[in-house]
């Protein structure tokens, strides 16, 4: 099969590999739709993510279509159209009882604090992903869901992440009525993470990037202000000039470790790779934030240590909350928002390319290239 | 009282104000709101090639990944970055210098099956010339000469 495959930084390319197998019981094979390069993978095809192998495909963002079950699978037949959420998990462990499925403890062997993510590196449990024309599906009775026929295709694929993860930013700012939220990065999940913001009663959304194409994509989509990060000074005094001198109510870090804007954290967190990735925006999220505010964070970063103004988030008397999107406990809401017409979720999409493609599909969604937004790969016999 | 402001102008506004809505609310909720496991825990997974587990953990979890198990150098390397624990920054020091190395060891690998990497391609070389051609033109005019200027310099010192 035609899968993509990593062979070092900045290095990828399309490879014929052996079709996955069924290696448990409550396996599926799933013959992919739709797969999605996510921010989050540039840090993989950066060289940015331990024990990321040569030879690993990635894509934890896909839709597919069952084409075999294992023996146990009871909620799956062959030739059900699922969306399959990047998190990979039990049901049945100590977090999944929780309904934290992006921090089971069934699915992960390598790293006790990442749950099972598809294509994400031997860190997260060694599964090849979605960037495929076939991709094992483990615990199929739990995680993929059917795709209603009332949903897009496009719309399902952006499920399986995306909105989901910038849902889950903005619920863990903890917005209330009239809040002022500050979001940073204007990405996908800081795209969806705005309008979410404005679903919880923000009174005010802000959202902060440097790339202008996207400040003007998130203008439209979402009906914020923006701020262009390069045109201000001191981004903590800004952002408290528009904001009566306290603080906004609550930020938001979707950007995570490959942040710019801060030279010192550039040079010392991605050029010498001395702390896990540069923290700017966790660093502007904390400072700008109002005393007794909410920092939300769904920016990936390395599992080593990062620098951070810790002193003031407790003197501030923060609340910081962060985690990996758990997808399956908010699709059915958020698919109740797609049908009552308040988000579209695939307007965000900008590139569709043949996953042949996949080199250039990277080089583009990496170096911001023709305003790439969010770019969708298509298996060949998906092509049609 | 505060005037009450208007949000008419944007679609679903405060849908989910109220926090009974929203589906991570509370964080922890139990038992969850899932349906289709049908196990206590579930089998475990039985595989031949070798997979490294976390010493934070006693065991291996019922289910895992099989994809490209350890070999080579950068296998070595990594088998000896589990004796550490991931509290300790070795480890993953060690895995990503072992990340390093499988990179050479991807291009050994090619080379035996009489591939050639196309390293240009691998690198999105198309997409860079076709939307950024100036910056990879000269991207590319510069490392020339800086590969010149040391070819050039390498062949003065074997003359001395």
């Amino acid at each position: 099969m035609l899968a993509m495959d990593y062979r070092g930084p900045y290095r990828v390319r399309p490879e014929q590999k052996p079709e996955p197998v069924i290696e448990h019981p409550n396996d599926a094979i799933v013959r992919v739709t739709r797969s999605c390069i996510c921010g989050s993978d540039l840090h993989l095809y950066h060289g940015m993510v331990p024990d990321t192998r040569i030879g690993s495909t990635f894509g934890h963002e896909f839709t597919g279509v069952v084409e075999q079950v294992g023996p146990s699978v009871e909620r799956l037949k062959v030739g059900d159209r699922v969306l399959v959420p990047f998190n990979i998990f039990c049901g049945s462990c100590f977090f999944c009882q929780r309904e934290l499925y992006g921090n089971c403890h069934n699915t992960n062997p390598e790293a006790t604090a990442v749950g099972g993510i598809y294509g994400y590196s031997h860190t997260a449990g060694g599964y090849d992903g979605g960037q495929a024309e076939y991709v094992r599906v483990p615990l199929a009775d739990v995680g993929p869901t059917i795709i209603p026929d009332d949903i897009e295709i496009d719309d399902a694929v952006l499920l399986t992440d995306a909105f989901p993860t910038g849902y889950q930013a903005a619920e863990m700012a903890e917005i209330d009525e009239g809040d002022t939220v500050v979001i940073f990065g204007a990405g996908p999940i800081g795209i969806f993470a705005a309008k979410s913001a404005w679903l919880m009663g923000a009174g005010r959304v802000i959202v902060v990037e440097h790339i202008e194409y996207r400040l003007d994509f998130v203008r439209r989509f979402a009906q914020c202000e923006t701020i262009n990060f390069r045109e201000v000074g001191d981004m903590a005094i800004h952002i408290k000039k528009m904001t009566d001198g306290l603080g906004a109510d609550a930020c938001i870090d979707a950007v995570g470790c490959e942040a710019a804007g801060n030279a010192l954290q550039s040079l010392t967190g991605i050029k010498l790779k001395w702390q896990a990735g540069s923290a700017t925006a966790l660093h502007w999220a904390i400072n700008s934030v109002r005393k007794g505010g909410v920092v939300s964070i769904v920016g990936v970063y390395g599992p080593t240590f990062n620098a951070v103004p810790i002193g003031n988030a407790i003197n501030k008397g923060l609340t910081l909350r962060m985690n990996q999107a758990s997808v399956k406990r908010h699709l059915p809401r958020l698919m109740e928002h797609i049908r009552a017409g308040r988000i579209k979720p695939s307007e965000v999409i900008t590139h569709r390319l043949p996953l042949e493609e996949v080199s250039d599909a990277y080089h583009i969604f990496s170096g911001k290239l023709d305003n790439c937004i969010k770019t969708v790969l298509v298996p060949p016999s998906a092509m049609h | 009282m505060q005037p009450q402001k208007d949000y008419s102008h944007i679609q679903g506004w405060g849908a989910d104000l109220d926090h009974a809505n929203r589906p991570a609310y509370p964080k922890e909720r139990t038992p969850p709101r899932l349906e289709g496991v049908h196990w206590d825990q579930p089998v475990p997974q039985h595989s031949s090639v070798e997979v490294f587990h976390s010493t934070e953990r006693a065991d291996m979890t019922p289910v895992y990944g099989t994809t490209v198990p350890p070999s080579g150098l950068s296998g070595r390397l990594r088998r000896y970055a589990f004796r550490y624990s991931e509290n300790d920054i070795r480890h993953w020091l060690l895995l990503l210098f072992a990340d390093r190395i499988n990179m050479f060891e991807g291009v050994g690998a090619d080379l035996r099956h009489g591939k050639v990497p196309n390293v240009f391609a691998e690198m999105g070389g198309r997409a860079a010339f076709k939307y950024n051609r100036k910056a990879t033109v000269r991207k590319m005019v510069v490392l020339s000469a800086v590969a010149g200027l040391g070819v050039y310099w390498l062949m003065r010192r074997r003359r001395r």
